[in-house]
């Protein structure tokens, strides 16, 4: 039995491959030059540089955080990354056409071609990608398509460039320099991300999508992702990603700002398959992620929904803060963890206004050696009256040389809130496997199946083309070497 | 059918079944008794193909081939059929779409193409009224929250949907009250036919009323001690398993 679930549960990564294209990079190391270079590289105006360089000067101050999650990891030298990296040649794209071919068969590979996204578009697949390689946004597609709507959808540097008074209004007021090491990192030296504001009223007509990956050697990706919801607005918004095979640790710290005003719905759903190591647990990347959300007036509704197999190590805490009163925090999370992987990862929630309802769903399925941490906070302040909260932590284990481990916080100020929370760990059983294979259905296709069925809840919350994704990877991640 | 022929197995060190003989043709039903401890389920087990247990002797020939030899997906796959004493829950995975997925792989193995939805539904519906199972039942979890009633019934439904060969229902009355009974033999008697032979372990007669057996075996100590017609049941339902055991100690 744990023969088989070993070998079934020891595969390797598919999607490492090194696109060759001429980078335009920083030299390595960190400093204050070295902030001034990246904005000057972007073209950025005196009042973005002053933003870097004062979270740089925050950063200095500031202690990596190592002790408090469930990981660990050699430490990280700082001044041994390079920390921009632009594919080089860069000029105004007028279509498709005019994208490194190079490029576009990265993007093939991925299984996301932009060309067929485009073929596609108003037909089935209605999703507008922002392609992220390596800090810099090379094309974004249907952008005209949502500028009919008055929906920005771009890069974020040149949102600085063409919005600054909605960046300077928002960046930074969910998620400050000054929140954590890695925010303020984030802040001093973050090289793109994506932008995107939809307007009072306006429902987005299409899905959202950004593709990250991380490409050069020995860079580290520091992406700044900022979603505004106005009044009554809804937007769905899908992140991807994924990076090739690397020997060295590659660091990966972004930042992720939501807010949602009165009325307005925000969907974020995640599919994230870094590289995690190989089996030996040698390379992989470092995900450190802060991503926040709030709810900033009346009946506002954010909603994380993650899916989580990649990277060596994750720390990852998708968050909402229920300002506004009725408003709906949502966090659907599976994180999978196999070989040496190591994941400490879960969500907060912060109940601040009136009658706000918050709810957790989180799978952690844990495999080979790995170790997978839920870790959340549920907070109510005192005076945020009739505050509810439902959690439901679940963990599987596949074989007896991994570990799960689940770390709730519950902070209740207020006599009047509702906290339920379940935990669950269990086993793929020998029994389940043995009914099924009873039944005619082999092992690596009865451990998908049961897999799938322990996620469904998750899935459930995905999109189509994203939930079908999603279950590809898990039996990626989980199977590989029998049948 | 199937021919066991001195079949010797166990869980680690120790010795269950020590030296079993059955021969069962087409569309026969033969019932298996015996007292608790006597090897009935580990029977059923070994013939499924639970990794759990070491065969040291023997033979079994299913479908004039070597059972033995065969993973336990491909024994299914041939048309062996496990009703199980205990049905496991899967949660998630929907009665529906495991039994599409189970039915693919049988259809794949004989080089047949799976159903069309239309007609794999057809056949849920079908199937469905023969034990009486209820149409939310289909799509809810494996056996999730079902009383023990609804399991029995669902595993004599996959059962028909199924449509083994060899049958083995490994005290599928246990924990069933007298309607559920009834319903379970009635949906086991719809699918008797001359193609189709079951092996029904049991340890009370009261099934037996339901499902009328060709033959009857008493198991004990891991082999068939003494064998008979539908009667034999009635005899040990009175005398109890005692008479049994005395029997054979006077033998020895």
């Amino acid at each position: 039995m744990s023969d088989i679930l070993e070998e079934v549960t020891s595969s390797e990564y598919k999607y490492g491959f090194t696109t060759d294209i001429e980078m335009d990079t920083a030299p390595m190391g960190l400093s204050e030059d070295i902030v001034r270079f990246i904005s000057l590289k972007k073209n950025e105006p005196a009042w973005m540089l002053e933003c870097r360089l004062k979270a740089y000067k925050k950063w200095l101050t500031m202690e990596e955080p190592r002790h408090w999650a469930h990981i660990s990891y050699p430490k990280i030298d700082f001044q041994n990354i390079i920390y921009y990296a632009a594919p080089k040649a860069k000029k105004e794209l007028a279509s498709l056409d005019e994208v490194d071919p190079e490029l576009l068969r990265t993007f093939e590979k991925l299984g996301i071609s932009l060309e067929e996204q485009k073929r596609l578009t108003g037909v089935q697949s209605n999703i507008a990608v922002d392609a992220v390689i390596d800090s810099v946004s090379v094309k974004t597609t249907f952008k005209e398509t949502l500028a009919e709507k008055g929906i920005i959808f771009c890069s974020f540097s040149e949102a600085v460039q063409e919005h600054p008074e909605l960046i300077k209004k928002y960046m930074g007021s969910v998620v400050p320099h000054t929140d954590n090491f890695y925010a303020a990192l984030n802040a001093a030296v973050f090289t793109d991300g994506s932008f995107c504001y939809i307007p009072k009223g306006v429902r987005c007509p299409m899905e959202l999508s950004t593709y990250f990956r991380i490409n050069a050697s020995g860079t580290g990706q520091f992406e700044r992702t900022l979603i505004v919801a106005d009044e009554g607005s809804y937007v769905s918004y899908l992140e991807g990603c994924t990076a090739p095979m690397r020997d060295e640790n590659q660091l990966h710290a972004a930042v992720v700002e939501i807010i949602a005003h009165k009325n307005a719905e925000v969907k974020y759903s995640t599919v994230q398959n870094w590289y995690p190591g190989d089996k030996e647990g040698k390379g992989g990347i470092f995900n450190f992620v802060t991503k926040r959300g709030i709810c900033l007036e009346d009946n506002a509704k954010i909603s994380w929904t993650q899916v989580e197999t990649g990277s060596a190590v994750t720390w990852k805490y998708p968050s909402v803060i229920l300002k506004g009163n009725n408003s709906v925090g949502e966090f659907y999370s599976v994180a999978v963890t196999n070989n040496h992987q190591q994941a400490d990862t879960g969500t907060k929630m912060i109940h601040l206004g009136n009658n706000t309802r918050s709810t957790i769903i989180s799978k952690g399925i844990s495999a080979g050696f790995s170790n997978n941490s839920y870790r959340g906070l549920v907070r109510v302040s005192k005076g945020a009256k009739n505050a509810r909260n439902f959690s439901q932590c679940d963990s599987l284990l596949m074989g007896d040389k991994c570990g799960a481990h689940t770390f709730p916080y519950i902070e209740i100020k207020d006599k009047s809130a509702i906290v339920e929370h379940e935990a669950t760990t269990s086993k793929i059983g020998e029994d389940q496997l043995f009914y099924c294979k009873q039944r005619g259905i082999d092992t690596e296709k009865a451990i998908a199946l049961i897999v799938n069925g322990y996620c469904k809840e998750v899935f459930n919350q995905l999109p189509m083309e994203f939930a079908v994704e999603a279950q590809k990877l898990l039996a990626v991640s989980l199977e590989g070497s029998v049948g | 059918m199937i021919s066991i022929k001195n079949l010797k197995a166990g869980i680690e060190d120790k010795e269950i079944l020590r030296g079993f003989n059955l021969e069962v043709k087409p569309g026969e039903v033969h019932a298996i008794m015996g007292p608790n401890g006597s090897g009935k389920s580990t029977l059923a087990s070994v013939l499924a193909g639970k990794e759990d247990y070491n065969v040291t002797e023997g033979t079994v020939i299913f479908n004039e081939k070597d059972l033995l030899e065969m993973s336990a997906e491909d024994r299914a796959r041939e048309g062996l059929f496990l009703a199980f004493q205990y049905p496991v829950e899967i949660p998630g995975v929907s009665n529906i779409n495991f039994l599409k997925t189970a039915l693919a792989e049988i259809r794949n193995y004989k080089g047949l193409p799976p159903l069309e939805a239309k007609d794999f539904l057809k056949l849920v519906k079908e199937k469905q009224a023969m034990v009486e199972l209820q149409g939310s039942l289909a799509n809810r979890s494996v056996n999730e929250g079902f009383s023990g009633g609804e399991k029995k019934r669902n595993e004599i439904f996959q059962m028909a949907m199924l449509e083994p060969t060899l049958a083995i229902l490994d005290e599928t009355d246990s924990g069933l009250d007298i309607d559920a009974l009834r319903i379970v033999a009635n949906g086991v008697n719809q699918l008797r036919n001359k193609e189709r032979s079951f092996i029904v372990i049991t340890h009370y007669q009261r099934l037996l009323d339901y499902i009328v057996p060709d033959f009857v075996h008493v198991m004990y100590n891991g082999q068939i001690v003494k064998s008979g017609p539908k009667e034999l049941a009635l005899e040990l339902e009175e005398k109890g398993y005692d008479w049994i055991k005395k029997e054979m100690e006077t033998a020895v």
